[in-house]
């Protein structure tokens, strides 16, 4: 973002400040958050059965005649060039059809930047791609080997001799700190924070803390690897891909090989977890540009190793709080400044500086952060960008304040509890923060801590409990669209070009366009993952249900129209304008007088029509301008720590959100439970080993990139409001990410009062508890 | 991975054979798949005796013979081995997940190889293991995992099994056939210390064969046994560090000690300095702590390291003292 870009949004929030709400979107609040049927039930997903009989196809499985295997050579080098390069043993390999490299790939264009204006575009770097002998980062694939089969691919890969005249890399960060640049914005907020003094009220402050709280490379571990299979056809391309970014990625490819639009088809319609990392990289496009060289279609799945060199991860963090309160504890001063990793081409901004902005009133802010620019993989977004190590320092120095202050934790958030955005001002749509504190505490057991650290024992152990605020903000991305299609019998088919990575996307808004039309759920279908669907923009953000939901609300919005048209007067509704009849029973009835009713299959029949079909779009979020639109949750954790080795049990954890509506208990639980997890592997185990001297990756495999076991996982309880947020689609709010935030806060406070030690260091791994 | 053949060892004989013309023995597969796949081993030819009937015999002494080809699961669940020597059935629990142990087999559980990252990265580290002379990134890298005892300039890698840390205590014997006939060695000396040649890690020569494990009879030290193993994630990660410990007392005084280290060294780690002395000592934390100092008075530790000095030490101790107040 530019200072112009800058400069625009501010100018738009201003100008939404004055305007009513019932001209926004979400001015009149969605009659479904309190009509629910189907919603907020405890659907099944519905994609559940075909993945337990394995019939579900992901995008390694689609089989395709006269396919290519592909394996990469990745460079040892982080920075310099190609000087030599030998590939004749391994073109001679059994098996091999083609060897790619620099010398002989199609000539193509760079990735277009993902970002929130170009909704068609995906790439997470901006470099050219095998097109010269540069290297940029260690792992950059060299050459791309095709063969008949895996085996023969990987072992010819093996045999490919590169020689590099290497230049001075930077791949140090505490040396690159010293000449970090500092953007104009992370995100769309404007980076500096400067507001009312806070370096004096911070000096002048009763209580102060101040720390520097780090947090480590982390790299993506789905379950499915990533993958694709290409074809070309006629010069337009197929790509079967694992992807959360379906028409962003059909896009960029299209920009990227000089394609028209429609001549680039991407299915996608299962994907083994998604967690940011299942965008477009260098594999799908190296896939696609060997596969026109070959004239064949192409297979790449991705090792663990490939996908530790090429999928970038979470960037590592040093972030210095500072928090000042009164004697009352009222808060007087935020200070968040920090570093973060992002290269140069990279695309993707790890924005931890924007999680205290929002969440604590305080008189005043002094946040900037920086960016880190080395000879690296870009780095990339990983569930909870920002806020999950944003979260992680500022909750921990909430717990350190609340310690120098002698009070008790939640009593320390309960007085700085923000009634309106504590920066701008701007009204909340729905904030019920305390709620959900008094929720997990009431179900964790507050009062059984004790406010003294390392009291409470059990053997060698020693016992503590700690909790700790996530956050993340509502986003809901213009432009996804979605048909519904009335048949014949009545029933309804939506489709759209959203993203299914297991979470739920069509289950729920099956739920959705039941309780949307009036129809039983078994009335409906829904069908995404596929470019030829409506647009959808990316399942990111934790952005896609309310987009969606958008768009089939707007659809049917559009679809109630048309039955009026198509109803005519030979009907029980003749003479109503379609806003005073509503969805109910199959078909439109009117608001004043529930008897007059007729189906949609007696609107279509009388009609003369098959089926009737209108297209919706989640339009602008404007919002997300004039309200302060984020949803908070209240961690808990209790665990002991072992005295005798410094290894950390976690015994319990406890989620309480305030995420607006819950649309389907079962999904989201699992939702919440998935990332409460995520945040536990940050907190104890988590960690890419990136060795300094040469800018490489050596965690590149499961058993050297720890995530958690099923011994690391205590029970977890998942607890919500359910307060409707007014301004959203169904009065719900995205829940794929904030389970990620404060967990590792809440385990690192608990370590605290475990041990009476403050770890500020991620992971908590025993050797720092000794 | 280099193509290779794969053949089934029709028995003993044909195996032994195989792998004197050259041929790679298989087992389970757990790891030796892994090194070939990511071209740190090359194979022309696998043999593989995983098919082999592997047996657990009781000798007449009260002792144990145990097939390589017997498998992990099944060694830690027999109800002799849980008996007699309880700490190798915790160790091999501790170790892997239950599918890998499920087809891991004792002979490769011993020939296994350190899982030092650079030791894999072939085409990016550098490692004197698998290519004397090339030079050792793990020194100045990730040595978190590494030794702190015995390791050389050549190579800080530490060997990564849980179960060969309780052969090693229970004064396990491994049972080798070659060409030139079968011989025995303790398993404490089977695994040799880096020095100048790292990628010299046991005594088996080319072309033999271990054919088995054998266990003593049962000593109270072993009977009286436990395994505790520490490490980042509480399953499916290998030890920062680890103990095996036995102890028999008599009259309030140590009769017989026995200590064995894991995650410390190239090979598992006798502390035999420790285990003497402890010998007619009270079985207090004052004792343990200072026996287990006599052993690591010569450890070395790294820039990633360190902390497994005083692990080890708190660790042993913590075995030692629930083994003697079991024993009370």
């Amino acid at each position: 973002m530019t200072k112009l870009q800058n400069a625009i949004i501010g100018g738009v929030r201003a100008v939404l400040g004055q305007v009513p709400a019932s001209w926004l979107p979400g001015g009149t609040p969605d009659p479904l958050i309190d009509k629910r049927v189907a919603l907020g039930g405890q659907q099944s997903r519905i994609d559940g059965p075909d993945k337990v009989r394995g019939a579900a196809r992901f995008a390694a499985e689609v089989a395709m005649e006269d396919l290519l295997y592909a394996a990469f050579v990745h460079s040892t080098i982080a920075r310099g060039r190609i000087a030599d390069l030998d590939v004749s043993d391994a073109e001679a390999a059994p098996g091999v059809a083609l060897v790619m490299t620099y010398r002989n790939a199609p000539r193509i264009g760079v990735p277009p930047p993902i970002g929130l204006t170009n909704l068609k575009a995906a790439g997470n770097h901006t470099l050219p791609i095998m097109q010269d002998p540069e290297i940029h980062w260690n792992g950059q694939v060299v050459a791309v080997v095709l063969a008949e089969t895996r085996e023969q691919a990987d072992h010819a890969a093996s045999l490919v001799r590169v020689r590099y005249d290497a230049a001075p890399a930077r791949t140090r960060f505490e040396e690159g700190k010293a000449s970090a640049s500092t953007p104009e914005s992370i995100l769309v907020e404007r980076n500096r924070l400067d507001k009312g003094n806070a370096g004096q009220k911070f000096a002048q402050a009763a209580a102060k803390v101040d720390g520097v709280y780090t947090t480590p490379w982390e790299s993506h571990a789905p379950i499915e690897p990533h993958a694709a299979t290409v074809a070309w056809r006629d010069g337009k391309l197929i790509m079967h891909d694992a992807t959360q970014m379906i028409h962003a990625t059909a896009g960029s490819l299209a920009k990227i090989f000089g394609l028209k639009a429609e001549d680039v088809h991407v299915s996608s319609p299962y994907v083994g977890g998604g967690f940011g990392a299942k965008a477009l990289w260098d594999h799908q496009i190296l896939g696609v540009a060997a596969a026109k060289l070959a004239g064949r279609p192409v297979r790449v799945a991705l090792s663990r190793a490939s996908m530790h060199r090429l999928i970038g991860g979470r960037t590592r963090t040093e972030q210095r709080v500072a928090l000042a309160a009164d004697a009352d504890g009222k808060l007087t001063a935020l200070l968040h400044h920090g570093y973060g990793v992002k290269p140069r081409h990279s695309v993707c901004d790890e924005g931890f500086s924007l999680t205290g902005r929002s969440l604590y009133a305080c008189e005043s802010f002094d946040i900037v952060q920086h960016n880190v620019e080395l000879d690296l993989l870009a780095n990339s977004f990983m569930r909870g960008p920002g806020e999950t190590p944003g979260t992680f320092a500022i909750e921990c120095a909430m717990d350190e304040l609340a310690h120098a202050l002698g009070m008790d934790p939640i009593e320390l958030r309960r007085r700085n509890a923000a009634t309106r955005d504590p920066v701008s001002g701007a009204p909340h749509s729905q904030s019920a923060m305390m709620e959900a504190y008094d929720l997990g505490a009431a179900r964790i057991g507050w009062y059984r801590r004790s406010a003294e650290p390392g009291t409470h024992r059990d053997g060698e152990w020693r016992l503590g409990m700690g909790c700790a605020t996530g956050t993340f903000p509502f986003t809901r991305m213009p432009g996804t669209s979605a048909r519904i299609t009335l048949d014949a019998n009545g029933d309804a088919h939506v489709a759209s070009a959203a993203q299914e990575m297991g979470m739920g996307t069509a289950t729920v808004q099956r739920q959705h366009a039941a309780d949307r039309l009036g129809l039983p759920v078994d009335r409906v279908t829904v069908t995404i993952g596929d470019s030829r669907l409506p647009f959808a923009s990316f399942a990111g953000g934790s952005s896609q249900t309310a987009s969606l939901a958008a768009a089939i609300s707007a659809a049917s919005g559009k679809l109630a129209i048309q039955l009026m048209r198509l109803a005519g007067n030979d009907t029980p509704l003749a003479g109503l304008k379609p806003s005073e009849v509503e969805f109910a029973d199959g078909g439109l009835r009117s608001v004043e007088d529930p008897a007059r009713h007729e189906s949609f299959a007696s609107i279509l029949r009388r009609a003369g029509r098959g089926e009737l079909s209108a297209i919706g779009e989640s339009g602008a979020p404007l919002e997300v301008l004039k309200y302060s639109m984020h949803s908070t949750s209240a961690i808990f954790c209790e665990l002991r720590v072992s005295e005798v080795t410094g290894e950390i049990r976690v015994d319990r954890l406890v989620g309480a959100f305030d995420c607006g509506r819950i649309l389907n208990a079962k999904t989201a639980t699992s939702q919440f439970k998935g990332g409460m997890i995520m945040g536990l592997g940050m907190a104890l185990t988590e960690e890419t080993l990136l060795d300094e001297r040469t800018g490489r990756i050596m965690s590149t495999s499961l058993a050297d990139y720890h995530v958690p076991v099923h011994l690391d996982v205590p029970d977890i309880d998942v607890l919500w409001t359910d307060i409707p947020d007014p301004r959203t689609p169904l009065g719900a709010r995205g829940i794929g990410e904030i389970g990620t935030t404060g967990v590792a806060a809440a385990v690192a406070n608990a370590v605290f009062n475990a041990t009476g030690k403050r770890v500020r260091d991620l992971p908590l791994t025993l050797d720092k508890l000794l | 991975m280099t193509p290779l053949r794969y053949v089934r060892a029709a028995d003993k004989v044909d195996a032994l054979a195989r792998v004197s013309s050259g041929a790679r023995c298989l087992g389970g597969g757990t790891n030796l798949v892994d090194l070939l796949r990511q071209n740190v081993e090359q194979a022309s030819e696998l043999v593989d005796i995983s098919r082999l009937h592997g047996a657990i015999q009781e000798r007449d002494d009260g002792g144990l013979f145990i097939d390589a080809s017997v498998t992990n699961a099944a060694l830690a669940a027999h109800p002799l081995v849980r008996r007699r020597y309880p700490v190798l059935a915790r160790a091999l629990l501790a170790g892997a997940s239950a599918q890998i142990r499920n087809m891991a087999t004792v002979g490769g559980n011993i020939l296994q190889r350190t899982r030092c990252t650079y030791f894999y990265d072939v085409d990016g580290a550098r490692c004197n293991k698998r290519q004397p002379g090339a030079g050792c990134d793990a020194r100045e890298g990730f040595n978190r995992y590494h030794a702190i005892l015995g390791a050389s300039d050549q190579c800080v890698a530490t060997h990564p099994s849980d179960m060969c840390v309780a052969l090693a205590m229970l004064d396990a014997v491994v049972h080798l056939s070659g060409a030139s006939g079968d011989r025995s060695v303790p398993l404490a000396d089977f695994h040799v210390p880096p020095g100048a040649t790292p990628q010299v890690e046991t005594v088996l020569l080319p072309g033999e064969l271990i054919t088995g494990v054998e266990l003593p009879p049962p000593t109270d030290a072993m009977v009286r046994s436990d395994y505790r193993k520490v490490r980042d994630r509480s399953s499916y990660a290998f030890a920062l560090v680890s103990v095996a410990g036995g102890l028999a007392l008599a009259e309030g005084r140590v009769r017989e000690a026995r200590i064995a280290l894991g995650g410390v060294a190239a090979k598992p780690w006798r502390a035999r300095r420790a285990e003497a002395a402890l010998i007619g000592v009270a079985p207090q934390s004052d004792a343990f702590v200072a026996a287990i100092r006599e052993e690591l008075a010569d450890a070395r530790p790294l820039s990633g390291n360190g902390f497994k000095i005083g692990l080890v030490e708190r660790t042993v101790v913590a075995v030692l003292t629930a083994l003697a107040g079991a024993r009370a």
